[in-house]
């Protein structure tokens, strides 16, 4: 990229004249729209900063394909540096396309009501959906697709993955085995279950105790609700990882050696860590609701409280809570594989995306010889960021859906 | 006025809005020529069309909505097909707009004085100094008090209607040609409404701006406008001379409008010396924290009555309501339910005495859960003071349903958001019947709502009242509502009853002066009716009323 000798004058220099080449693009490219156009308004109105954008965009997309060329051509230990810019790219292709098929497929079946959902959304929601459903088949059916079980010692220990005999590999077992000789693909698959559902069982949980409190706050009032705002003020001010290392610390010497609890424990306490944020939201809707004329008619008819929090206030706070749920969702799911990260969240031998990471680590020093190595650990890392993507990209859209605003 | 020459020229101007993934019209062509000095009425219910039209005079459609057709040419220049830098060069300083809501038109974090000398510097047509200085100018002109000193105030600082006033000033700061009133007064109370026109109607005139004022109180447009242009749905009904227009309409759908205020009421017989009043509030005093709102507050509604409680806002209408449901107890005083003392506090009451007293309020949108549907909004009292289930309840809400005059089959499963906003009121009224109280309380249930629509409602609480013997309070502002419908009439100001009585008595003079103020204050069709009036008070007076107000 740099033409001249890497200094720092020359750095700077190479870079103004690239911002420059691309402002000059830019200003070409929509005085040719102009021209062709006729002056179309679109044309006509455009900013300066959208032309230099549209430049810039072009300018990535070409050296996307520049770089891909180059991928293809080369051969033997010059191909591996394009390894995972390869596998980047035709990832990006097949998610989004498989992403187009699933809301091809979701408009054409299913109820009116699915179908003309499926009909608004844009690809992106499609994709968070389609993995949303790939995640959850994969960790309900986890016992049925995996082909070993996941604590299960298969074979010889750490099998070169790709399964080519020539390489080390062994075809029965895809991704090749760890340390100890268990298979990676059923740790994966069996991750799932365990990550994903120990993160829903603990969101639910928080929940439960966020909106509960949140709304009880909103409704009372008064020292209700300072009693609850203030302790949660409180949890809050300590930063939330540490804090949970701390107890998790606490409880593990408490659990002993048995798993089981530790596990409990953890859902519990970052259950309670992750309220603390769905009650500041629960409590700030449910304010905006208290106050409505329905509120106050339901409250001059005698109804209870339950009636008032879950009949008349909890459907008006669907919307944000939903698209709060899946943000949360995220969180509490990295948070579970920081923690198992380091070493004191699911505990071994059950399979978690978190700990597989951490064991995996060390081949990441292979990239350049054995690219397909270096990946396990990224497998481990990429499922955790897919899931996370999906689940925010739905989110983006629900939250879209429920602002009312029109694109 | 007719020699001047053409400022604003529409052209069959058509405006499209998207919903469910098609462009669906929302104007289907409207013409007219503006000249430069006049001003042009336009009128006609809420989704008529008038403000898109108004905005479309700007060149500009709200998000979702585009021009499909026609033109706007303005002073030679089609607004239409202009670019952006052109309009820009426009709006603010040769165009301006004024919209219904100043309070919400404001920024609150900046002060009115650096919000008006915006537009001047940036269009260059004056300097910040200057541009100060022609700011108290104009607040001078407009009547506004302290002219110097006002707008160094923030937004919420000064008064509803002192704010509208600054926003006309705002709109005149670069010395517009063409201004665009989108209801400047519908939120404003009488008293203040009158202040608001008198000092829009002398600026215009004053520098000889043209004007589209938008409004669907015609009263109001009779004072203001050179011409009325009436719209339904979308579509011209008629244009012409004021005069002419009111004096003789032509079209059907104008002749219904100009005879909305023609409802009234039977007059009923004396209440009988020994009647227990169903309510009775008796010298009530209360306060918001330690602000006192209520003084001392004493009124009877008798069975089968409409008591009209009226006065502006902040007058304590509504608190006095309050303190009848139990939401706010009252420092002092007793509410007596049937000659019975009544618990001050809700919470204190038992179902039988919660039932006997329903309210209706006066935005069926927020008195509407949204996310139910119309049988379990009517269903619920049903079940919880009638103890009705599953068919027998369904049964009694399609009864009450057909009370209120909406098909039963057709509105039972539908949700809030696909009535209409008098639909939704009389849903408000059904679910308030449901609990079969003796006494409900009316807190503005019109005035959210276009003539027609509220001449419909107040149809049918007086069928109710005869049919079902209910007692009213009806709290509102509007006099020509409490005109055809009230019994008798309480008239507030500053949380203090001022006067009360029958209606007839009350319509009739000696008044009290703030009653004979806010009698005075209700526009009439008549187009001379405000410059006789103001003849009459003295211009003076307005501006004394007005610096009193702060």
């Amino acid at each position: 990229m740099f033409p001249l000798e890497p200094t720092f004058f020359n750095i700077v220099v190479t870079l103004i004249g690239y911002g420059l080449a691309l402002a000059g693009a830019g200003f070409l490219f929509r005085l040719v729209g102009r021209k062709v156009t006729n002056n179309k308004p679109y044309f006509r109105d455009m900013p300066g900063g959208v032309a230099i954008g549209f430049a810039i965009g072009a300018f990535a997309i070409a050296w996307v394909v520049y770089t891909y060329i180059q991928a293809q051509l080369a051969e033997g230990p010059a191909a591996n540096k394009y390894f995972f810019f390869l596998v980047a790219v035709h990832g990006i292709i097949i998610f989004a396309v498989a992403a187009y098929i699933f809301r091809f497929l979701g408009r054409l079946i299913g109820t009116e009501g699915t179908k003309k959902a499926f009909r608004q959304m844009p690809v992106t929601a499609a994709f968070g959906i389609m993995i949303i459903v790939l995640y959850a088949i994969v960790s309900i059916f986890a016992g049925v697709i995996a082909p070993y079980g996941q604590e299960e010692i298969v074979g010889n220990a750490n099998v070169v993955p790709g399964g080519d005999p020539a390489m080390g590999g062994d075809p029965a077992y895809l991704l090749g085995t760890d340390q100890i000789g268990r298979d990676i693909l059923s740790r994966l698959i069996y991750g799932a279950q365990n990550t994903v559902g120990i993160a829903f069982v603990t969101t639910c949980l928080a929940f439960l105790i966020g909106t509960t409190f949140g709304f009880l706050a909103a409704v009372k009032g008064g020292w209700m609700d300072q009693i609850c705002s203030r302790t949660v003020d409180a949890l809050m001010a300590i930063p939330q990882l540490i804090f949970a290392l701390l107890l998790m610390t606490i409880a593990t010497a408490w659990a002993g050696t048995n798993n089981v609890l530790v596990m409990v424990y953890m859902v519990i306490i970052i259950a309670v860590l992750d309220s603390t944020r769905v009650f500041r939201l629960s409590r700030a809707v449910g304010i905006n609701i208290v106050v409505m004329d329905y509120i106050e008619a339901a409250k001059l008819r005698g109804e209870t409280l339950p009636y008032l929090i879950f009949k008349e206030i909890l459907p008006n706070a669907y919307a944000p809570l939903l698209a709060e749920f899946g943000l949360r969702f995220c969180f509490v799911f990295l948070t579970i594989a920081s923690l198992s990260f380091l070493g004191i969240g699911i505990k071994p031998p059950l399979a978690d995306w978190g700990t597989m990471v951490r064991d995996l680590s060390g081949f990441l020093n292979y990239a350049q010889f054995l690219p397909l190595n270096a990946a396990l650990p990224l497998m481990a890392a990429g499922a955790i960021a897919l899931l996370t993507v999906g689940v925010n990209f739905l989110v983006d859209w629900m939250l879209h859906r429920s602002s009312g605003l029109k694109e | 006025m007719s020699e001047q020459e053409i400022l604003l020229s529409v052209k069959d101007l058509k405006i499209e809005g998207r919903s469910d993934e098609t462009w669906n019209p929302i104007i289907n062509g409207a013409s007219f020529d503006l000249r430069k000095g006049e001003v042009l009425g336009m009128i006609g219910e809420s989704g008529a069309g008038k403000s898109t039209v108004g905005l479309a005079s700007m060149g500009f459609t709200r998000d979702g909505c585009r021009i499909s057709g026609g033109s706007v040419v303005f002073d030679g220049i089609d607004l239409v097909t202009a670019d952006a830098a052109t309009k820009r060069s426009l709006l603010g300083k040769r165009i301006a707009y004024v919209a219904q809501s100043a309070a919400a038109s404001f920024n609150p974090a900046h002060r009115i004085i650096d919000q008006h000398t915006e537009a001047p510097t940036q269009h260059g047509v004056y300097s910040k100094s200057e541009s100060e200085e022609d700011a108290m100018d104009l607040y001078n002109r407009l009547r506004l008090p302290n002219p110097e000193e006002i707008g160094f105030r923030y937004p919420h600082q000064v008064s509803g209607g002192q704010l509208q006033r600054a926003m006309t000033a705002m709109a005149m700061s670069c010395r517009p040609d063409l201004i665009i009133f989108d209801e400047p007064t519908t939120a404003l109370d009488v008293t203040t409404q009158i202040e608001v026109l008198a000092s829009i109607r002398d600026i215009v005139e004053q520098f000889n701006t043209a004007a589209i004022y938008i409004t669907h109180d015609l009263a109001v447009v009779a004072q203001m406008a050179d011409r009325i242009k009436v719209l339904l749905r979308g579509d011209e009904v008629e244009e012409s001379e004021t005069r002419s227009m009111l004096s003789n309409p032509k079209e059907e759908y104008t002749k219904s409008l100009w005879a909305v205020r023609s409802f009234q009421r039977d007059l009923k017989a004396p209440v009988a010396i020994n009647s227990t009043p169903v309510v009775s509030v008796q010298n009530v005093s209360a306060a918001y924290g330690k602000v006192p709102v209520l003084h001392d507050i004493s009124f009877d509604i008798h069975p089968g009555r409409t008591v009209a409680v009226v006065g502006e806002s902040g007058s304590g209408k509504s608190t006095a309501a309050r303190c009848i449901t139990g939401l706010l107890p009252p420092t002092k005083g007793v509410i007596q339910f049937d000659g019975e003392n009544l618990p001050l506090d809700y919470r204190q009451r038992n179902r039988g005495q919660l039932r006997q007293a329903q309210m209706i309020y006066q935005m069926a949108d927020t008195a509407l859960n949204p996310r139910k549907k119309i049988g379990e909004i009517i269903g619920r009292p049903v079940e919880f003071y009638m103890g009705l289930k599953g068919a027998e309840k369904r049964k009694r809400v399609e009864q009450l349903l057909e009370q209120i005059e909406l098909e039963p089959s057709q509105y039972i499963d539908r949700l809030p958001s696909e009535l209409s906003g008098g639909q939704k009121q009389r849903v408000g009224i059904a679910r308030s019947l449901a609990a079969e109280p003796k006494f409900i309380i009316c807190d503005e249930v019109t005035s959210a709502l276009d003539q027609l629509v509220a001449e419909g409602i107040l149809r049918l609480l007086a069928d109710l009242q005869d049919t079902l013997g209910l007692s009213y309070m009806f709290i509102t502002h509007d006099l020509a509502t409490v005109k055809s419908i009230a019994d008798e009439v309480v008239v507030m100001k500053e949380g203090k009853v001022i006067e009360q009585g029958p209606k007839v008595e009350m319509f009739q003079p000696p008044h009290h002066p703030y009653t004979d103020l806010l009698l005075s204050s209700v526009p009439e069709m008549d187009p001379d009716w405000l410059t006789n009036l103001l003849d009459e008070r003295g211009v003076d007076n307005i501006g004394d009323a007005a610096s009193a107000k702060i």
